[in-house]
């Protein structure tokens, strides 16, 4: 109890130090408002966010899906748990659900890609369009179709990799061709954006549903394997 | 005092929050949902950060960060989580074994 109530004020003390350092930030900071806002009409899109995000630090986009990559690599090393195992028939029963699901799918697929293309002009992108398609794809799952929804892993594996292979490969080859890293040519750069765009959009939606769904096919284990039985014996 | 420095303090009180919930609850789902008021807060303080005096249009670069944090935190939370469920099939505990619960009630 008393480390409970040490460590409760040692959080307000951090707080309160904390705001105080938020209140003496400067009024008007440093800002690249405009540095961005001058360079907008080189960037191919007229959204200033998706612009930093897609042209001006792509370099940052480019790692993220790495991460997301690595995390999925995370996910699939595991071997499949108890949670995922009672996936095995609708998880939500009744009819209702099943029709609103049918209704739903189409049209989030449809909004998945109006999501890609309205990126360029407002809130939106590959991240955006890929959340979406990722729960219309659970969804499918929970109602009840596991059988045809999860893909093989050998089918799975090029569609996770192949937004960050052509993210990487117009990267780098921009390279090839003379110019730095990533950076698009003057005429080119809205199709550009849109070809990295597209096949990110695909991976990510298959990165998303990975995470959640673990690796398919695989052989569940609910009890540890019982080569390791003697080791939790020993330190116990 | 702005909007601006509203949403900031609000972005640092919601931190400690998710600090707190890291350190102090044993339970691991608990630790990540703590892990991500953490994230929330720190979004909070970096569109803040973006502000500006009305005829002016925001920053945009925080924003593009908050975008690349969220989608971060959702890969480590994921990770996490799957880690989680993966001590709770071996050990039969959601508890890490120096964390257990009830141990701060001594």
């Amino acid at each position: 109890m008393l480390r409970h109530l040490m460590l409760i004020l040692g959080m307000v003390l951090i707080g309160m130090h904390l705001c105080g350092l938020v209140l003496t930030l400067p009024e008007q900071p440093v800002s690249l408002a405009e540095t961005v806002m001058t360079a907008m009409p080189h960037s191919g899109v007229n959204n200033p966010v998706t612009a930093v995000l897609l042209n001006f630090r792509g370099y940052d986009t480019l790692l993220e899906v790495a991460v997301l990559l690595l995390a999925v690599l995370g996910v699939w090393s595991l071997p499949r748990s108890l949670v995922y195992s009672q996936f095995v028939g609708p998880q939500v029963h009744g009819a209702v659900p099943v029709a609103l699901v049918r209704l739903i799918v189409p049209l989030a697929v449809v909004v998945g890609g109006y999501l890609l293309w309205i990126g360029a002009d407002a809130p939106g992108g590959a991240f955006q369009a890929a959340a979406v398609l990722a729960g219309a794809w659970l969804l499918l799952l929970l109602v009840g179709y596991p059988e045809q929804v999860i893909p093989s892993e050998r089918r799975l594996r090029p569609l996770l990799a192949v937004g960050f292979a052509v993210f990487l490969g117009v990267a780098c080859g921009m390279l090839v061709f003379g110019r730095s890293l990533l950076e698009y040519p003057q005429a080119w750069t809205k199709a550009w954006l849109l070809l990295i765009e597209s096949a990110l959009t695909i991976s990510l939606a298959c990165i998303l549903f990975s995470l959640f769904v673990g690796r398919p096919r695989q052989e569940l284990e609910t009890e540890p394997p019982k080569s390791r039985s003697h080791v939790t014996e020993e330190t116990t | 005092m702005t909007v601006s420095t509203l949403y900031a303090l609000v972005g640092v009180t919601v931190f400690t929050i998710g600090l707190y919930g890291l350190l102090a609850q044993p339970h691991l789902l608990r630790k990540i949902i703590g892990f991500n008021f953490m994230g929330s807060g720190i979004s909070l303080l970096l569109v803040a950060s973006g502000w500006r005096l009305p005829p002016l249009p925001p920053d945009p670069v925080p924003q593009a960060l908050v975008l690349t944090g969220i989608v971060v935190a959702v890969s480590a939370t994921a990770f996490g989580l799957a880690l989680a469920c993966r001590i709770y099939v071996e050990t039969g505990q959601t508890a890490l074994p120096d964390h257990k619960v009830g141990e701060d009630d001594e």
